[in-house]
Order: C-alpha cells, then sequence, then structure tokens
C-alpha cells in the first residue's frame, strides 16, 4: 500500500499528540507500518504543535513535506490555514471550526484573519468543517474534542477496518473515561459525509 | 512482542535490555523523556536526576569503574559541560560499559545552536554509533555496550530531534542481567590520570581506533545495500530515510558506526559504484572522513545545506529530482503563535516591573527565557546555562552605568542556578561585582516539562530527600544583601528592586513561587468590570493568554476566558480603572 500521509495541527493542550498515537495504533493494528514525528519542548507553553502521521507497507521518512499529505486534521481554525500547503492534489483537509486566540491576537499586535474559513472552502479539494467543541460538549466534555476530531478523519481512512477504532481506543484512554471517549468518536464519525 | 516507541523510549528500552545498573542525566530537550522512562518503567535500573551533565557523566564514569553497565544522557550543549570528564574517560575506557548518549538539536527546535556533536567523538577519539530509527535505537544501544567492553572504550551515541521525537515499531527483547565483581578494583594507573599514566593510555587509544576501523567493515552496523550501481550513497542517522525515500534505486553505504570509518569497507562501496554522494545533515562529517581516504564525494555539501534538518523535499530541490508537486501556497502573514509563559505564571509580574524599568536584563536558559518576547520584551542576553550572573559581572565590570535604565539584572532559575549559577555567583561575590541578581525559584525543571531538582524535595525515582533551599545557599555563599520577594506583588517587587539597583555592590533577590502548572496552582478566575474598563490595552502587555481584547457596542473592552485564568493577579494590578476583580 502506498504510504498515506496526515498532518495533525492544533495548539499545546488540545490533545494533538493522543490523536497521533490512536491513529499510529490503529495503523499498526492493520498491519501496516507506522511512522509519527512531533517537535514538542517548548509548544507546551500555548505554541503551535503539528504531528505527521504516515501509514503504509513502508515507511522510511517520518516527516511529511509540503505538497505529500492525504488529509490535515486542523484542531483549530487558524493552524488548519497554517498547514493547509502540505496537502497533495485531491487531498482533504477536515478542520474544527472553533478558535484558540494566539498571544498575538490576544495582545492586540495584529487581527485573527475572518476569511479562514471562506478561503479554505474555496480551496480546490475536498473541505469538511466541524465545532469539535460543540460536539464535545454534547457528549459531556470538551477535553474529548480530539476524539472527536480522530472521529471525524476515520472516515476517510478507509483502508481501516472501523471495529480496529474502538478497540484502540479502548487500550489508549483511562477506562473511567472510555464511554465518553467513544461517544465523542462516533459524534465525530457521523458528522462528516 | 511489539510496540510504537520514540527513539527516545526506544533508548531507554535498549539500556534496559543491556542490564545496566545505572544512568544518570540533567533534563534538557531532545534528551530528557530518556530518563524519565527509564524511571518511570524499569525498576532495574538506578536512575538519577544529576545537577548537570557534566557531574551525570562522572556519575556514570564512577559506577563504571566499579563494573556495572551505566549510561550519561545529555542534550547536545549539554556535552559541551561535560567534554572534561569526556576527553580523559576516552583514555581510561571502562570496566562496565559506557555509553553517554547526545540528542542534538538540528534545525533548532528547543536550543540555542545546532552544534554537530559527532566532532566531539572524533575529538576524544572514541567510536560513534548513529540510528536511523527506533528499532535501531534500541539494537544499537545493546551494541554500544558490546563495543565499549570489548574495546575497552566509552560510546558516543548519537541521536538527534528526529530520532528522539518520531515514533516507528520496534521488537522487543528481554533485560539480560550482568553481574557485578565481588571487589573494587584497584587498577591505578588505567584509573589515576597523572601524567605518568596518561601519557601510556594515549597509544592505546590510537590503538584502538585502528582496531574500530577494522571491526567497522564486519560490524553489522554498518550496512552495504546493492542497487543499481551508477549511483552509490554514504549516509547515515535520520538521513538515511529521507534518502531512501528519494533515491530507491541507488546504491547505499548506510553507517550506524559512523567514527572511526570502516576505511575498507568505504573504498571497496566506492570503487563499486561510478559516483558517490554523501548525504547527511548539519556539518560535513562522513564526508570530510570520506574525503580523507582519498576516495572522491562528487556530491555532498556543495550541493546540501549545513544548516536546518534535511527532509525529502530539500533532497529532490538540491539533487534534482522530481516529487509531489505543493499545489497550495503556504500562506503568509498570518498571525504567530509563539509559545508564551503560562497563566499565573510568576515570572510574569517580574519581567512586567522589569520592563517598566528599563534597565538591561542579562537572562538565562529556562522557561523566564520566554520574558524576552513581546509584549514583554524584558530580556536581552541569554547564552548559555549560568551565564546570566557571569555576563552581568563582566558588563558591570566595565560599564558604570549613570541611572537606574542602563543598570544590569542577572534573571535566573532554580534548577540552572544549581547547574551552574553557583559558581558564577560565588565569582561575583570573591571578585566585589555589583548588581542585582534575581533567582526565580519555582522548585521545579519547568521548561522541559517539570523535572525534579535539588530544591524539590524529591529525586526522580520519588524517594523523599533534603530541600537545598536557593535562599541558604546565596546567605552561606557569603553574600550580604540577599532578600527575598514576591513577583506577584508588582508594588512591593519594583521598590526592593530600586532599592536593590540603587545600592553600591551586589543584591541577590530570590522570589521563590511554584510553578502553577506543575503545582497545579489555582484561584478564583478573575473578571473584567466592562463598565470601568476604558480598554487601555495596560493589562494585555503582561503578556497572558488568558486575557483578550473583544468590541462591545464598538468600544474595545478587556476579556478574560475564565479556562485558563488561574487568578494570579497581575493583571488586576496593572490595571488603573480597578477593572479586574
Amino acid at each position: 500500500m502506498k504510504t498515506f500521509n496526515i498532518v495533525l495541527a492544533g495548539v499545546g493542550g488540545q490533545g494533538v499528540i493522543l490523536a497521533s498515537k490512536i491513529l499510529s495504533e490503529v495503523g499498526i493494528s492493520q498491519g501496516l507500518d507506522v511512522k509519527q514525528s512531533e517537535v514538542h519542548g517548548m509548544s507546551q507553553r500555548g505554541g503551535s504543535v503539528t504531528s505527521h502521521v504516515k501509514i503504509g507497507s513502508k515507511v522510511y521518512s517520518p516527516l511529511i513535506t509540503e505538497g505529500e499529505a492525504d488529509i490535515v486534521l486542523a484542531f483549530e481554525l487558524l493552524e488548519g490555514m497554517r498547514n493547509k500547503h502540505y496537502l497533495k492534489k485531491g487531498g482533504q483537509i477536515i478542520y474544527n471550526t472553533s478558535r484558540v486566540n494566539p498571544i498575538t491576537v490576544s495582545s492586540g499586535a495584529v487581527k485573527y484573519p475572518e476569511n479562514i474559513e471562506s478561503e479554505l472552502k474555496n480551496l480546490d479539494c475536498e473541505v469538511h468543517g466541524l465545532d469539535a467543541f460543540d460536539l464535545s460538549k454534547k457528549v459531556g466534555n470538551t477535553k474529548s474534542a480530539n476524539v472527536v476530531l480522530v472521529g471525524a478523519v476515520s472516515k476517510f481512512l478507509t483502508f481501516i477496518d472501523e471495529n480496529k477504532w474502538k478497540e484502540v481506543i479502548k487500550s489508549s484512554v483511562p477506562a473511567k473515561v472510555l464511554d465518553l471517549n467513544l461517544k465523542a468518536f462516533e459524534a465525530g464519525r457521523n458528522s462528516v459525509q | 512482542m511489539k510496540e510504537l516507541l520514540s527513539g527516545n523510549e526506544a533508548i531507554a528500552r535498549g539500556i534496559y535490555e543491556s542490564g545496566v545498573r545505572l544512568a544518570s542525566a540533567y533534563p534538557g530537550t531532545p534528551s530528557t523523556e530518556i530518563l524519565e522512562n527509564l524511571a518511570s518503567k524499569y525498576k532495574e535500573i538506578y536512575s538519577e536526576w544529576a545537577t548537570n551533565e557534566k557531574v551525570a557523566l562522572e556519575v556514570a564514569i564512577g559506577a563504571s569503574m566499579a563494573g556495572a553497565r551505566s549510561v550519561a544522557t545529555m542534550k547536545h550543549v549539554g556535552l559541551n559541560v561535560a567534554a572534561d570528564p569526556l576527553f580523559t574517560v576516552s583514555y581510561t575506557g571502562v570496566n562496565g560499559g559506557l555509553v553517554l548518549v547526545t540528542c542534538d538539536d538540528p534545525e533548532l527546535h528547543s536550543s540555542q545552536n545546532e552544534q554537530d556533536n559527532r566532532y566531539y567523538g572524533k575529538s576524544a577519539k572514541m567510536p560513534i554509533i548513529e540510528p536511523s530509527d527506533s528499532q535501531e535505537a534500541k539494537d544499537f544501544i545493546k551494541e554500544a555496550f558490546k563495543i565499549s567492553e570489548e574495546f575497552d572504550t566509552p560510546v558516543l551515541f548519537r541521536s538527534t530531534t528526529r530520532i528522539s521525537h518520531s515514533k516507528s515499531i520496534v521488537e522487543l527483547g528481554k533485560r539480560v542481567e550482568k553481574d557485578m565483581p565481588k571487589e573494587l578494583s584497584k587498577e591505578s594507573s588505567k584509573y589515576t590520570m597523572l601524567p605518568v599514566n596518561a601519557r601510556k593510555r594515549h597509544p592505546i587509544v590510537e590503538e584502538r581506533l585502528k582496531k574500530l576501523s577494522e571491526f567497522g567493515v564486519s560490524s553489522n552496523l554498518n550496512k552495504v545495500e546493492y542497487n543499481s550501481k551508477t549511483l552509490g550513497i554514504v549516509t547515515s542517522g535520520i538521513s538515511y530515510q529521507y534518502a531512501k525515500e528519494v533515491f530507491p534505486d541507488a546504491s547505499f553505504l548506510k553507517l550506524g558506526l559512523t567514527f572511526p570509518l570502516p576505511a575498507k569497507l568505504v573504498k571497496e562501496f566506492a570503487s563499486k559504484v561510478d559516483k558517490l554522494w554523501v548525504i547527511e545533515e548539519l556539518d560535513p562529517f562522513l564526508e570530510n572522513e570520506i574525503k580523507l581516504l582519498g576516495v572522491n564525494v562528487e556530491k555532498g555539501k556543495n550541493t546540501l545545506p549545513v544548516c536546518g534538518e534535511l527532509n525529502q523535499k530539500i533532497l529532490r530541490k538540491a539533487f534534482g529530482v522530481k516529487g509531489e508537486e505543493q499545489v497550495f501556497a503556504a500562506s503568509e502573514n498570518l498571525p504567530l503563535r509563539p509559545p508564551t509563559l503560562c497563566p499565573g505564571c510568576a515570572h510574569r509580574g517580574l519581567f512586567t516591573v522589569l520592563g517598566k524599568l528599563k534597565c538591561f536584563v542579562s537572562g538565562d536558559i529556562g522557561c523566564y527565557t520566554l520574558g524576552a518576547l513581546p509584549p514583554l520584551s524584558a530580556m536581552h542576553s541569554t547564552v548559555c546555562m549560568g551565564a546570566s550572573i557571569s555576563m552581568a559581572h563582566g558588563i558591570r565590570k566595565v560599564f558604570t552605568p549613570d541611572s537606574i535604565k542602563n543598570k544590569t539584572v542577572a534573571v535566573i532559575g532554580d534548577s540552572t542556578f544549581f547547574h551552574s549559577g553557583i559558581t558564577s555567583l560565588l565569582d561575583m561575590i570573591y571578585n566585589n561585582g555589583s548588581g542585582v541578581v534575581i533567582i526565580m525559584d519555582n522548585r521545579i525543571t519547568a521548561m522541559t516539562g517539570g523535572q525534579e531538582n535539588p530544591g524539590s524535595g524529591k529525586t526522580l525515582l520519588s524517594e523523599p530527600t533534603i530541600v537545598t533551599d536557593v535562599f541558604d545557599v546565596v546567605k552561606a555563599l557569603g553574600v550580604k544583601h540577599a532578600y527575598q520577594f514576591n513577583s506577584y506583588d508588582l508594588k512591593a517587587t519594583e521598590a526592593i528592586l530600586k532599592e536593590a539597583l540603587d545600592r553600591d555592590g551586589l543584591t541577590v533577590l530570590v522570589c521563590k513561587q511554584p510553578c502553577v502548572l506543575q503545582y497545579k496552582v489555582f484561584k478564583q478566575p478573575l473578571k473584567v468590570d466592562v463598565d470601568k474598563c476604558k480598554g487601555c490595552k495596560s493589562c494585555i502587555k503582561v503578556g497572558c493568554i488568558a486575557l483578550n481584547l473583544k468590541e462591545i457596542n464598538g468600544e474595545v473592552k478587556a476579556e478574560i476566558d475564565e479556562n485558563m485564568c488561574v487568578g494570579c493577579g497581575v493583571c488586576a494590578q496593572v490595571c488603573k480603572f480597578d477593572a479586574i476583580n
């Protein structure tokens, strides 16, 4: 199988790393080779976080470069815009419509661009927006917004058997929040077509 | 059993499987998780946070000399601190296997430079091993210990951010225990490096390099993959992965033991391919070594960049190979999202006052380095661990300030103070230095993710231990004017700072306030009274992500995100209209 590339982009604290872990483990449980790469360190303190997940028969480079991503999964609107050029021709962008203001915006130095969503929608590729924050609130806890987004992206990883997702979520989250996370996954999966 | 492991997790696993008994380290991105994993998963190993990298390596040398397999880990710049023992342990050699793990940071994701630590291996005349993925990270660590014992040498094991922080699939193995000798052997001529002994060790080191070069020819660390002979690529580490993706049909000499070079193997490979290229990140280390063998390198750093990380796209562009075309342009001028001090951080109050007083702030390495970024913009130099104090001392010895504005203030954290700030302060005291030194004691090594240190009362293995109090240390060193202050109280902070700046001689100010993130400090979130708020943006200038501006009926007002605010009260104190409560 040709390598499938997913760029995850968000803000420190949004759960990008756990989502990357679920995607990677699902790939492994499907018997495929997986590489995942992230840069952390200073990112914990409110900075941008990106993570690359590559799934295929044999993966060499752990990095996805510009024009190579099958999917960009954006945990935040602005971070989606910042990473859209990673998409390949015919790629898909799935983004969370809720915003997190960076310090440069909250300090009044620059304005949060108002036209991001319309610009994303005008891209010559498949675009799916969902309010992961609102959907996670509805299932009980906004901390599961990352799993809502995993649910959404799962719809487009057609080479993964559907039952694998729930198995991996079971082994990735604590037992007491498992139900909540499974509901969050379903909510995300049902929110996109 | 197979698991998805990061390079650092795999290195920890390799250390475990090798039967290692002791591991010592000072935290530093991208190396920190190695010891964290050892401490949390592998109880058979004694692991500790050392006060600095030199100490970490020396602790490991002691354990090795006593007969145990031991390891020290650090980030690339940490090896600068540990360079002193490094060069001499190369002469003494080892008893139990000794491996030093250095995690370099090409692209400076979280560092002050991007030095290539392979030069240290060459300089100190010890073997260098470089893995290309997590499986190799684990397997090569085991090989490193074998080499260390077989050749009586410490081994430099070099990872990079992209190896340490990338995950790939690893087949796990079992731990093999190594017996300890019953007694401490006293081989004074081997381990006491008086000139008379060291002189005898040097030729042994030179001989060892020759043997290692021979060993590299047949070692499974080095691998030849013959494919089309029109192009031969010599590579190592993460660069191998990028090169395989771009040149699937080329022949490869993939080096795992990158110093000393297996001369025969390199020459043989070069003779079988039409042209030879070297693909490596940062400096032309392999390239220069290969050229020293008299082998012609057609393309290397004449084609590839020396600065930053490589990736498949950079290779394609440099060598003119077609690949996936970029279809969407990157957006320009998007608002940046730089890291910031956490809401409620004790450093915010200090930098708000330092910014107001406009003095020169000599900074150091830690979360407080973020005080250099806007909107605080209140730090003017940062070079290396501990340098804030010594540099401020140097400035003051040649520059006489005529106003507070021109005065120097050094700012350093607790862990950095213990690491190497103590010796700087001692120098300043001894040499009649003057100026203000501020120690922000948040009782944790915060920037690397919250590791214990001598001030936190707990060891890496979570055992209770003596709390070394920063303020007591300062007084014990002999500082006459040492005072404590609370950076959350802006008026008091300004007053004590002004008093200190007006004083001739040295003043040390210590703020002991716990890290809000690690110690989960939390008070009632504050609220903005929109009727009182005039939209003057004073509060915004403290640089807190819990604060926002919003428009209400055409007027700009401050707003506090109650999910982020921890109620520290710094913004409320800068508000002139009493609008935040």
